[in-house]
């Protein structure tokens, strides 16, 4: 019973194996493999260029990788039929980074989509579904406004809900904190949290806020160009002795490596005829 | 350019030449490829318009109309101005130019066939490149700055069926709609002009072109529109979905647009009369 119990526990939602990715010639990704178990949240951490929105990315099915497997749901998102991608994607919210709400529509229009795409329901219900989502991330009232009215809060949390309109399985956040004060920020953080219990979401944050992934994070991944560099819970994340780790959580510049030779390669390139 | 041994042999001049030659091919290349992405699009269009609905992403018709509403509707006044002026225009300079043969009364012919082949198509479509070709560019760069077609995509909703094919239908009905509208109007500029000129009613001046006009020109300049229409759209497409660099990379990609397709309707338009005509 027990064992059971853990083997529940222990399910993986998304499974990335031996992930490379490529950036036009510079390779980006060098061989990533982690697992989301289900029902916790995850958040993916590291500093800009550590390729932290790029392997969401590829978690999102958007790009193809240069080699590695992504499993999403027990499906292989890399090679199967773009028609399977769809139907997955309805399993799937996503909140991204700048909100990405649809500017030619209101936020109500915006939240309804999914749901119109998607679904057979009539119009009443599909406007009284929406509301509810509206309700739950506090924007009730704000349904007919353009999102080009809304600051950068109101905007994530419209994001927010329309990424939850489908009921999904997984929620995906890009830098839900980016741009926001302190305390919005952590309103948000607690948003997520919310929807999580009460829809019973995994849900894989990406972010570069320390802070913010320490208070909401079941584990984290540490990313580092293009390396993972620790993956676990917040303590063993904070506990960790990996240098790099602690010099990212401590704010840390790292100490450039000096290579005379390249120096001067650098300096000279493309003088010398 | 690598740091490798071999770039620093090279003299400058040959340096030169190498670059420009790498540059060439790959615009070259850039070129090949948007015209390979250009049909895919097209094709990949027509895909969701008949097969749509059986795979539950159907091309919403709603959509559709107010694109047309867009692109034709709200085109009317500039193509009613333009196609008047040009009416008039046509009707000063054909009996201007037939007069040194003394034959102005035969005018009616000469301007009922130019505008019907070539004027009313090539004016709205270059009407319409610069109105709706660059707008459909510019919102679909937008939407790709903003992440809005990854936003779509991740919702499982198909950004081609969603954002491209209700533009291209619409603008395949409308554009040939409006180029006959444009041949009403720009021969109702030059008949007000020859009648009042030459004297003779506008009755006659109807009947003549009525008299002149064959089946076979009127379909030819609408033939040719419902190619432009699938240029314009394409063109505004393509560039748009490859904005980079932020909004200075969008106001180049509006403007790009606009030159491509205006380009392509001139070029399509030659290679259309010659093979047709011929």
């Amino acid at each position: 019973m027990a064992n059971e119990a853990q083997n529940v526990e222990e399910r993986t939602v998304i499974e990335v194996e031996d992930l490379v990715t490529h950036y036009g010639e510079r390779q980006i990704l060098n061989g990533l493999s982690l697992s989301v178990r289900e029902g916790e949240v995850f958040v993916i951490m590291g500093g800009s260029g550590s390729g932290k929105s790029t392997l969401l990315r590829y978690m999102l099915a958007l790009e193809r990788p240069t080699s590695g497997t992504v499993r999403v749901l027990g499906q292989d998102i890399v090679n199967c039929p773009a028609s399977e991608i769809y139907e997955l994607r309805k399993e799937m919210g996503v909140a991204f980074q700048g909100g990405a709400l649809f500017s030619s529509m209101t936020v109500g229009d915006n939240i309804r989509l999914p749901l119109r795409e998607h679904t057979d329901l009539d119009a009443t219900t599909i406007r009284i579904m929406a509301r509810l989502k509206l309700e739950v991330v506090n924007l009730a009232g704000f349904e007919n406004l353009m999102p080009a009215e809304l600051s950068g809060g109101m905007l994530k949390r419209a994001a927010l809900a329309r990424a939850v309109v489908m009921d999904p399985k997984l929620l995906f956040c890009d830098e839900p904190s980016a741009g926001l004060d302190p305390v919005v920020s952590a309103a948000l953080d607690q948003l997520i949290l919310r929807l999580r219990e009460a829809l019973g979401m995994t849900v894989v944050i990406v972010t570069h806020e320390l802070e913010s992934a320490f208070s909401i994070a079941d584990r984290i991944v540490v990313l580092d160009r293009g390396n993972i560099l620790t993956i676990g819970t917040v303590d063993e994340v904070k506990n960790s002795d990996n240098e790099r780790v602690q010099s990212l959580l401590n704010r840390q510049t790292e100490v450039e490596e000096l290579d005379p030779d390249a120096y001067l390669r650098r300096l000279l390139e493309d003088t010398i005829h | 350019m690598p740091a490798d041994g071999q770039s620093h042999v090279l003299n400058g001049a040959a340096r030169r030449a190498l670059d420009a030659m790498e540059r060439t091919g790959k615009s070259t290349l850039e070129a090949v490829s948007g015209f390979g992405y250009g049909a895919a699009l097209f094709f990949e269009c027509i895909y969701w318009v008949f097969s749509g609905k059986r795979r539950r992403q159907p091309v919403r018709i709603p959509m559709v109309f107010e694109e047309m509403m867009q692109i034709g509707i709200r085109a009317l006044p500039i193509v009613t101005i333009l196609s008047l002026t040009i009416g008039i225009m046509l009707a000063i300079q054909g009996i201007h130019t037939l007069k040194l043969f003394g034959a102005e009364s035969r005018v009616t012919l000469g301007i009922a066939l130019s505008i019907t082949r070539e004027f009313a198509p090539l004016i709205t479509g270059i009407l319409v490149a610069g109105r709706s070709g660059s707008a459909l560019a510019a919102r679909l760069g937008t939407m790709n700055i903003n992440q809005e077609i990854d936003a779509l995509r991740v919702m499982g909703i198909n950004p081609v069926r969603y954002l491209v094919a209700p533009p291209l239908i619409a603008m395949l009905v409308m554009l040939p709609a409006l180029t006959f509208y444009s041949d009403l109007v720009a021969l109702l500029g030059a008949g007000i002009y020859v009648s009042l000129d030459l004297g003779i009613s506008f009755t006659a001046y109807t009947d003549r072109v009525i008299d002149a006009l064959t089946m076979d020109d009127l379909m030819h300049g609408l033939g040719k529109s419902a190619i432009f229409a699938g240029l314009i759209t394409l063109v505004g497409v393509v560039n748009g979905a490859g904005v980079k660099g932020g909004a200075e990379g969008l106001g180049r990609a509006t403007t790009r647009s606009v030159v491509q397709a205006i380009t392509a309707i001139v070029i399509t338009d030659m290679l259309f009369v010659f093979v047709v005509t011929r």
